[in-house]
């Protein structure tokens, strides 16, 4: 067990420092940094020592090792375009992707897991029926055509909700909350549902296959030679058992929706992390960029290490062999 | 048909040609059994046989600039108040016809398609069958790194990709390398699955008595995986590649979308969903509509051929 703990924490730091590698790779070779800093009227010499300065000069071993150290203190450089330190910009952006995520994720599970309770209890019934073939459209549409048709239906023909940015913000100091205001609230409607669309047919999917499984279980029929309701078979015996993939896969997608809020914080102009990272993209600033993929990379390896050794905590079968590899 | 053990004369007398013994295939048998296959094949094929023969297919062209009249722009579709018969969906700010773009903007959307997944599958099929065939410490390492590429999602390596590329190649400007550029990014970021499901047909492959055979009698291990191993996983591939061209025409579309893919001077399905969007405040739903429902019918066409592809290929559910 412990063992097994160690090995997957080791792994774990193996894969940030590869990503880590590959950001320092990405901002210390595309493109000139120093030419990126300065302006076309800085001199030779001056550009030499702002060369010196920053390190550049150095064995390249050496500015690895700083660019490590520094990553871990929270500090990534200064952005080509904004010419301002990315820490700052990206702390001032998390409140509203985390946000938007957090409430994505609540809001798949919350209407993805009776979705998914129902479709498996009542194989056949027609609303069934309807559940799955809506969520097989809903997996072929791309997640930015959801977003421009809940835009052009809410926002544009009944005018409830609007279309863009994140409403009225309350400002906590070190954190802006848009939950505090009605506007900011109607504001997290649309992105939200747009967000958790994908995660929610994906849920509802992973539940009615989970719950067709257990229901067929001889301690589920056991239950109803015991007599027992119909209710307390299906949410005491098997929902519960059904759970743990669930809360499993969940986890899993919580890095992935932090991802795709990209797309959804695109389409709705949301100022957070996802847009940030967007405009590096189509700016080509690699340090924004360097510093999302770290802060990606740290969240989904943090994400995965915590699934892992809660599974060896939940369920007794992997702790066997030491794991699955990964 | 008889029933009963062939005979060798009916052996020989059944048709032997590839494209025969297709049409006497469980495969063709079991698309016929399906009308939602049928269906679905039908509207892949008319999207590729438009995107194929664009220029003649379309009412317009809408890259020809003599041709376009502002008068003529921001038709509604044809059977609105308004309409105009000759834009059947209608035009947009600059006069061009909607279904003509959806035309051309399938025909980009699909080239990207198909030369990402075959990118990824060749890249992926590669490094499967050496990982598995040589094993060691090279194909552990091709396993980590694919490990830890399928952490991230594709959209984020896609845009990873794309920025970085950009970056080296600052003198070039977008338009010039754009599909090259999202070639690469989504091939690169689809080959892992390629690469795993390979190397694990092929770590079963590797010990069968004809691939055992084949190294005895002195064949050079390339031409064993090319010739012996490789026919014999191609099955998953199919499967994976069917899928996977629907997620890359959604992952180019995003792209396209986000602004970072196909520029409007050569837009895709994306790229017009984008210019569309703007005018969705204004009331000219179909600009960005009619793309959007092409690009939604196309994918939902496409993972329908996959699904029942690998149903089919799947001996275990017959």
């Amino acid at each position: 067990m412990t063992a097994f703990i160690i090995r997957r924490f080791l792994q774990a730091v193996l894969v940030m420092l590869v990503v880590v590698a590959i950001a320092f790779l990405m901002f210390r070779f595309v493109g000139d940094p120093i030419n990126q800093m300065v302006g076309l009227e800085t001199t030779t010499e001056e550009r030499e020592a702002l060369r010196e300065r920053l390190g550049l000069n150095d064995p390249i071993i050496v500015q690895f090792a700083n660019f490590v150290w520094n990553a871990a203190q929270f500090n990534f450089g200064i952005s080509y375009q904004f010419k301002q330190p990315v820490s700052g910009m990206i702390l001032e952006r998390l409140p509203a992707t985390l946000e938007l995520s957090i409430v994505s994720a609540i809001f798949a599970l919350l209407v993805g897991m009776p979705m998914g309770v129902y479709t498996g209890i009542r194989r056949n019934h027609w609303m069934s029926k309807l559940f799955l073939t809506v969520s097989l459209v809903g997996i072929s549409l791309p997640p930015f055509l959801i977003g421009i048709l809940l835009i052009y239906i809410f926002a544009v023909y009944l005018q409830i909700l609007p279309s863009f940015g994140r409403g009225q913000v309350v400002d906590l100091g070190f954190w802006t909350t848009g939950f505090l205001t009605a506007s900011g609230l109607k504001a997290l409607i649309l992105p939200a549902i747009t967000l958790a669309l994908y995660q929610l047919t994906l849920i509802m999917r992973l539940v009615r296959a989970e719950m067709l499984e257990v229901l067929r279980t001889d301690y589920v029929k056991f239950a109803r030679a015991r007599g027992l309701s119909e209710r307390a078979i299906n949410f005491g015996h098997a929902l519960k058992n059904t759970l743990i993939p669930v809360i499993t896969v969940t986890g899993l997608q919580l890095g992935s929706i932090i991802a795709f809020a990209i797309i959804t914080e695109t389409v709705f102009q949301w100022p957070g992390m996802g847009l940030l990272f967007l405009q590096s993209v189509q700016n080509v600033d690699i340090p924004i960029m360097a510093a999302y993929l770290m802060l990606i990379a740290f969240l989904f390896v943090v994400i995965n290490l915590v699934v892992d050794l809660l599974y060896t905590v939940v369920d007794p079968r992997v702790r066997i062999d030491g794991g699955a590899p990964i | 048909m008889t029933t009963g053990p062939e005979t060798r004369a009916e052996f020989l007398s059944r048709p032997h040609g590839f494209a025969t013994r297709m049409l006497d295939s469980d495969i063709l048998h079991s698309f016929k059994q399906s009308k939602l296959t049928m269906l679905a094949a039908l509207v892949t094929f008319i999207f590729i046989f438009g995107a194929a023969f664009a220029p003649w297919v379309a009412p317009h062209n809408p890259f020809d600039l003599a041709s376009l009249n502002l008068l003529d722009s921001l038709l509604p579709p044809a059977w609105e108040e308004g309409g105009d018969p000759r834009f059947l969906l209608g035009t947009d700010d600059q006069g061009r016809d909607i279904l003509s773009g959806i035309i051309y903007g399938t025909r980009a959307s699909l080239a990207v398609g198909f030369a990402s997944v075959i990118f990824a599958a060749t890249l992926g099929i590669s490094l499967g069958l050496m990982s598995g065939y040589f094993g060691g410490t090279f194909g552990t390492v091709i396993m980590r790194i694919a490990d830890i590429q399928l952490t991230f999602p594709a959209i984020l390596i896609a845009l990873l990709i794309d920025g970085t590329v950009h970056g080296i190649f600052d003198n070039v400007t977008r338009a010039d390398t754009a599909y090259w550029v999202l070639i690469l990014s989504i091939g690169l970021s689809f080959w892992v699955q390629y690469a795993r499901t390979v190397r694990a047909s092929t770590l079963v492959e590797r010990n069968k008595e004809y691939v055992q055979a084949a190294r005895l009698i002195g064949i050079p291990p390339f031409l064993i995986m090319l010739r012996h191993v490789l026919p014999n996983v191609m099955g998953p591939v199919l499967v994976i590649g069917t899928i996977n061209l629907a997620l890359a025409i959604i992952l180019e579309a995003t792209l396209s979308f986000l602004g970072v893919g196909l520029p409007p001077t050569q837009p895709s399905l994306g790229t017009l969903i984008d210019i569309g969007q703007d005018f969705l405040f204004s009331g000219e739903w179909w600009i960005t509509i009619f793309p959007g429902l092409a690009l939604a019918i196309l994918v939902l066409a496409v993972n329908l051929l996959g699904d029942w592809l690998r149903d089919a290929l799947n001996p275990k559910l017959r």
